[in-house]
């Protein structure tokens, strides 16, 4: 009885009363935090907005520079790490700690090829000269005004990478953790909130997709 | 008095725990952490201070007597800098909040402890940058860093000054995030909503606007920042980029973050009046739906910064509306205030000086935020030292009268020592003359068309200016004096025991200074706060 009441009580912090107190102010936290996340980027999307109606064409032909071909796979691979990652939370409930560790992993090497992924795209870019402040000059009419747009492109899915990096550290770490059985159907608010945590990244890019790489194509 | 005995406990929060410097810097518990953020905070206040201090002798004559256009602008951009996000965002939430919101709702700590420490390191890191940016060579932006200046012409360090500020915004958002789920689980049974103390509804409330304002304000600095370093236009209209938008973005912190600032202030001075009357708030649901009030309209009304920057009239129209009734649970608490005194036998010690004080630098400057707020006289006001009077009022006379309030009424508990009481009264009563000789004045100015930010003038504003920066000295002596009685009672003051004012609520009912974890045994609540009977 007190070797299974043990490992509880180590996971527990001193200021709260039982578990069930425990865990509910992670997940409230991490809430609060995803609200903090949200008007963060939400500041990218406003001023990527009022540019938007401020110069069409320019975004409309800097859009369609991008690699849609790139950009939708990115997609399915954040959207299919999101799915691992949530599956990881109900095993890791059921006490499936192993199976959990490797669908946390499996989630982190999906980030990591995201990741990857992004930097063939930027690479591409500098290649056709497209990065202000580094290599801009390309041709053709708006291409003044466009550089607001690849100005956004590089602040949104800057920062969105910054987040995926940190996901994917936070993912790793957590896959290691459940691969020596740390977690359990009784303490796996930890798996719970950075499961969170990476679906907030999975909808930012929701968002970043259509904006970046669908709207310009359709006219 | 007070039956139970009047010792300073030896096993509190001060004497138990690690030794030594590594205890305090190490620490995880709330009450500690208070305490270094009162530290961090009187530290910039000071710093702040000494620039606020050579502005009003720059401006005793007309030529301006000290400092060149550029170094006047360093030095209140300084100010500015300091004072709004070292000084007044975290002075009461930081210090008093951090202290008292786990005691008042019966909690051991704060939700996330390690959270709290580090935020506390963040507010360090931030101070940190922002001194480095003063000390090679300093910044000319004014607080506000308008662009197109800030990002284009400026050549100081407004990089460094903007990280500061980011970072220092990364510790106002973790305090934030971290009251908010302290006071949604961790409450002691019987703590419902409605018997939370009017202090911890305007921190919730405080951190409600923290949480959801700052990481705008944090997204448009790293712009700045990225603008100056990469090139990226977004605010530049060199490149089609909007300066406006900026303003929009900055507003819609800087807005809702006088509301970071005069929320506390007003749970503070609700809490010195009700304990001062020995009377229940007078409409206690009201006080506390009325924060919440403000906290959410005062989202809405940014845009009444920018009346003459150039936004549409129909907006202005929208913004000027919103500022008005951004007023109304303003005005509330203030009627509830008066309700509570009226035909009470009112303690005039030196909380309820200091909370008397407050609500009558409130309502002056709440008063004018009305003009202000007003479209028309707004076009003639804006930038004028009316904009400074009325933000002063507020900001200072406001939420600096309940901070200070605040240390006084709960030095007891903090401490364990009993404050001497006349020098701290004599303080409060010169406080309030020596702002309103300090502030007053400048609404004359602005009326009459000194804008501000210059440093010099034409000679007809030498008089007002003259009384101002009297006005200011005294000012600065009232402000010194509770750092020498304070200090001194640490270690000559009486001891307090746990209930020095016999007031209410379960700050009251632990030792003081109260034990690690704050209470022997978990409080159990039956009743509202403030059952008051005289």
């Amino acid at each position: 009885m007190s070797e299974a009441s043990t490992p509880l009580l180590a996971n527990r912090a001193i200021q709260f009363d039982d578990d069930a107190q425990q865990r509910e102010s992670s997940v409230l936290g991490m809430w609060v935090f995803i609200a903090t996340e949200v008007l963060f980027f939400g500041v990218l999307f406003v001023g990527y907005t009022v540019a938007r109606v401020q110069f069409p064409r320019a975004f409309a032909d800097g859009g369609a520079r991008t690699d849609l071909l790139l950009g939708s796979i990115e997609t399915g691979i954040l959207l299919i790490s999101s799915c691992l990652a949530a599956l990881a939370v109900r095993d890791v409930r059921f006490g499936a700690c192993r199976m959990a560790s490797w669908l946390l992993a499996g989630t982190a090497l999906l980030g990591v090829t995201f990741l990857v992924l992004h930097g063939i795209e930027y690479h591409a870019e500098y290649e056709e000269a497209l990065i202000p402040g580094m290599r801009y000059h390309p041709s053709g009419h708006p291409a003044r005004a466009m550089m607001i747009f690849f100005c956004l492109y590089y602040v949104i899915t800057g920062f969105h990478s910054l987040h995926v990096a940190i996901g994917v550290a936070l993912l790793s770490r957590l896959a290691w953790k459940a691969s020596r059985g740390a977690f359990s159907s009784d303490y796996f608010a930890p798996v719970e909130v950075t499961a969170l945590y990476w679906h907030l990244v999975d909808i930012v890019w929701i968002f970043v997709y259509p904006l970046v790489y669908l709207v310009g194509r359709s006219a | 008095m007070n039956s139970t005995d009047r010792t300073v406990p030896v096993d509190n929060y001060l004497t138990a725990g690690e030794p030594g410097l590594a205890g305090w810097l190490c620490t995880h518990d709330h009450k500690r952490i208070g305490i270094l953020y009162a530290i961090g905070i009187t530290f910039f206040f000071f710093l702040g201070g000494i620039a606020a201090t050579l502005i009003r002798l720059n401006l005793i004559v007309p030529a301006g007597a000290l400092m060149s256009a550029e170094t006047y602008n360093k030095a209140f951009t300084f100010h500015g800098v300091v004072m709004v996000w070292f000084f007044l965002i975290p002075s009461i939430p930081a210090t008093l909040g951090n202290f008292l919101l786990p005691l008042m709702i019966g909690a051991r700590d704060v939700a996330f402890p390690r959270l709290n420490l580090f935020s506390w390191y963040l507010y360090v890191g931030g101070g940190l940058f922002t001194i480095g940016a003063l000390l090679l060579g300093g910044v000319d932006t004014g607080w506000t860093f308008y662009t197109p200046f800030s990002t284009m012409f400026s050549n100081t360090h407004v990089v460094l000054a903007v990280i500061g500020v980011f970072v220092v915004g990364f510790s106002s958002i973790l305090t934030g995030l971290n009251f908010i789920v302290t006071v949604h689980t961790m409450r002691t049974v019987g703590m419902h909503w409605f018997r939370l103390p009017l202090f911890v509804w305007a921190l919730y409330a405080t951190s409600l606007v923290m949480v959801l304002a700052t990481p705008v304000l944090a997204m448009t600095l790293s712009l700045i920042a990225l603008e100056r370093l990469f090139g990226v236009g977004i605010f530049d209209p060199a490149l089609g980029g909007d300066p406006l938008l900026f303003q929009h973005f900055f507003w819609f912190y800087s807005h809702p973050a006088v509301y970071i600032m005069i929320l506390p202030a007003m749970g503070v001075a609700s809490e010195l009046i009700t304990c001062g009357v020995r009377r229940r708030i007078f409409g206690y649901r009201f006080m506390a739906w009325s924060m919440m009030a403000i906290a959410v309209i005062g989202f809405m009304v940014w845009g009444h910064h920018m009346f003459v920057a150039g936004q549409s009239m129909y907006a202005g129209i929208v913004f000027s509306i919103l500022s008005f009734v951004v007023a109304v649970p303003s005005a509330i608490k203030v009627f509830n205030w008066v309700a509570t005194l009226h035909k009470g036998t009112i303690d005039f010690h030196a909380p309820m000086l200091y909370a008397l004080g407050f609500v009558g630098l409130f309502m002056l400057g709440g008063l004018t935020g009305l003009f202000l707020a007003a479209t028309a006289l707004d076009v003639n006001l804006t930038d004028t030292y009316f904009v400074v009077a009325h933000f002063h009022y507020i900001m200072v006379g406001g939420s600096v009268m309940a901070y200070l309030g605040g240390i006084h009424y709960w030095w007891p508990k903090i401490t364990g020592r009993l404050y001497p009481e006349g020098p701290a009264r004599f303080a409060a009563i010169l406080m309030f003359f020596g702002f309103n000789l300090t502030f007053f004045p400048q609404y004359l100015l602005g009326y009459l068309g000194m804008p501000r930010r210059y440093h010099a003038y034409p000679e007809p504003f030498q008089w007002l200016n003259v009384l101002s920066s009297a006005g200011a000295s005294i000012l600065a002596a009232s402000y010194l004096m509770p750092l020498c009685y304070l200090g001194w009672s640490l270690w000559r003051g009486a001891a307090a025991g746990p209930n020095p004012w016999r007031a209410t609520g379960l700050e009251w009912t632990t030792t003081s200074p109260p034990p690690v974890h704050n209470f022997p045994l978990p409080p159990v609540v039956n009743e509202g706060p403030y059952q008051y009977c005289p």
